[in-house]
């Protein structure tokens, strides 16, 4: 469904690269009368102040989050709000893990999202590598099924996959709510398409050489797709970070919970703990924050999905 | 591949027909215990649940006992008024959300792209941040900032003398608040796709307009807009299909209300199959939930058929 998109030759997803300015410009104007820095000054005002609006509203969410994460409830809704931290973090922190468990209820969605990543990244790489570099009877096949199943919305699934883990008795389980998504058509598709430009020379040399299929894999096909690679396991580990509707259907124990299900616990309760939730929904965004900050590149690739690479 | 292999090879090869074969297969093999692992998934995981849920809405359970009753759960799609809703509420999602925010993210993405832009990166880092927060967590965030009483939006919309809203209790300032939410989470996240649209206009194009005297707004609309047309189709698209099977969202912010104002397809899926359990009817609309994502990705073949 991205084909068009996705066709285009790889590079940075979206680094201006350096050495080719933006092709575009408003400074058409080479022969200004007088000032033109002056004049291209008041002309590009305009253009700075929208950004730095745009800027703005997508930074109030965050700073209403660190604010209101370090101050009273009741503080929250006075007049006038609070516009700098207080000092309330240790106590809301306190509060929200007595009501929560927020502590273990961490550990679990990171424990599920590294687990998730894991064996979701293996099934892709390797049913990506088979079904770009061998022809075998029923590879058509495969991958007309693996591109109907992205265009099929999982929520058709999870009426009969209920029912699938009710009668294996996997409710409230961790594998019930990674083990049905681990084969990622998505994450296959992607990597199928980064191994298809792999030179089919460099593995028929490994194999001369005596390396069996899946040391060549391992040794000489992976890391040359390491930046894919790294986008697909960002890419997957946000997936199962954010996911909601089925551990919300799967997990029953608040010891079990992940954190969206957790906050949305927490949105149920008679009287709401809104600094608690608030500083409960600071640490949920908190991961994902320093893995963009510092993988902003590959985060970015991951999350687009490759639908962009040039 | 051992030694003897290779001798076999060898000798095969010097029989002549029987190498191509040999190897043929030879290579084959390892290319089906690759896929393996992601084939046995998907059958059961996939292709059983699949077929189970088709089954399914060709049924109805009362007092325990499931029977066949034919399209009779289908027939119930037309007549049931929420139904109707939930449509409508994706609709103008559709209608009013997607090109606002297509519009704001092209907007966004063309300044960005201007040559002489300063603090580039830093603008796009910023723009970009809503995209990395976990959706239940920027809901609620919003959920709180939106309370009608005290509420840090209604009280900076007070600074300008607004009186306050009744953001999530109010059928029409309910779905405004959703479809605020939602763009400001996706902007930033479409901006990025069109940025990178963007820069592979190749300049040459510009330049040749540029000399050929088309001003600005020429420029824009009959060289970037057309030139940007595959990456809109793929961000219209993408944000049309979540449109339509928003869940998180409005499941945070409003549950669905006030009067059902937002409450969507997959939401509705939610209430019946699990609220309910009326699981015949939850797969029925699972499966008019699949014509509709089918017949957008329909729409779009032939939009992207008829260009080439």
């Amino acid at each position: 469904m991205t084909d068009t998109v996705a066709a285009r030759p790889a590079s940075t997803p979206l680094s201006p690269q350096p050495g080719r300015p933006s092709a575009l410009s408003t400074d058409d104007a080479p022969n200004a009368p007088w000032g033109p820095r002056l004049l291209r000054g008041i002309r590009h005002l305009p253009v700075y102040l929208v950004l730095a609006v745009g800027s703005i509203v997508s930074l109030i969410p965050f700073l209403w989050m660190i604010i209101a994460s370090t101050h009273r409830t009741s503080e929250l809704f006075g007049t006038p709000l609070p516009l700098l931290p207080g000092g309330e973090l240790m106590e809301n922190l306190a509060r929200l893990q007595a009501e929560t468990n927020f502590g273990r209820v961490m550990v679990n969605s990171l424990g599920l999202a590294v687990a998730y990543t894991v064996f979701s990244s293996i099934v892709s790489m390797m049913a990506g590598y088979g079904l770009a570099k061998f022809r075998f009877r029923g590879r058509g096949v495969v991958l007309g099924l693996i591109l109907v199943t992205m265009m099929i919305p999982m929520q058709v699934l999870l009426v009969p996959l209920f029912q699938m883990m009710a009668s294996l008795g996997w409710i409230d389980s961790y594998q019930a709510v990674i083990l049905p998504f681990v084969a990622s058509a998505f994450g296959i598709f992607l990597m199928r398409q980064s191994f298809l430009d792999f030179p089919d020379s460099l593995i028929e040399s490994a194999r001369i050489d005596g390396a069996n299929e899946f040391r060549t894999f391992y040794r000489i096909v992976l890391p040359v797709a390491r930046p894919q690679i790294a986008a697909l396991v960002i890419y997957t580990f946000m997936t199962q970070w954010n996911a909601f509707i089925w551990p919300l259907l799967m997990l029953n124990t608040e010891d079990k919970y992940t954190v969206p299900v957790a906050l949305n616990t927490m949105i149920g309760l008679s009287r709401i703990d809104y600094s608690g939730l608030m500083l409960g929904s600071l640490i949920a965004t908190l991961p994902l924050l320093v893995l963009f900050l510092i993988f902003q590149r590959q985060f970015i690739a991951g999350l687009l999905g490759g639908a962009v690479k040039g | 591949m051992t030694v003897s292999d290779v001798r076999l090879r060898s000798q095969a090869a010097a029989s002549g027909r029987r190498r191509p074969r040999a190897l043929g297969r030879r290579i084959q093999r390892p290319g089906v215990y690759f896929a393996l692992p992601a084939i046995v998934l998907f059958a059961i995981f996939f292709a059983y649940p699949l077929v189970s849920s088709l089954w399914q809405s060709l049924t109805a359970t009362s007092a325990g006992v499931t029977r066949f009753v034919g399209l009779d759960q289908y027939v119930r799609l037309f007549a049931d008024p929420l139904i109707g809703k939930s449509l409508f509420n994706a609709g103008i999602l559709l209608v009013i959300q997607v090109p606002l925010m297509m519009a704001l993210a092209v907007g966004l993405a063309y300044l960005l792209n201007q040559s002489w832009l300063r603090f580039r990166s830093g603008f796009r880092v910023l723009h970009f941040l809503p995209a990395v927060t976990t959706l239940v967590a920027y809901s609620v965030v919003f959920r709180v900032m939106l309370a009608t009483d005290g509420g840090a939006i209604n009280q900076m919309i007070g600074l300008v003398g607004i009186a306050p809203v009744d953001w999530l209790n109010n059928e029409t300032w309910a779905r405004v608040a959703l479809i605020a939410s939602i763009t400001w989470r996706w902007t930033g996240y479409n901006m990025v796709i069109i940025l990178a649209g963007l820069q592979a206009i190749p300049a040459e194009l510009y330049e040749a307009a540029r000399m050929d005297g088309a001003g600005r707004w020429t420029i824009f609309s009959k060289i970037v807009i057309p030139q940007l047309r595959p990456v809109l189709l793929f961000t219209g698209i993408t944000s049309t299909i979540g449109a339509l099977q928003l869940f998180d969202e409005n499941f945070i912010l409003t549950g669905g209300g006030p009067s059902d104002a937002t409450l969507t397809p997959v939401l509705y899926l939610y209430k019946v199959g699990f609220r309910q359990f009326d699981f015949g009817y939850a797969s029925a609309i699972a499966w008019l939930l699949v014509a509709l994502t089918a017949l957008i990705a329909f729409v779009q073949f032939r939009i992207t058929r008829e260009k080439s």
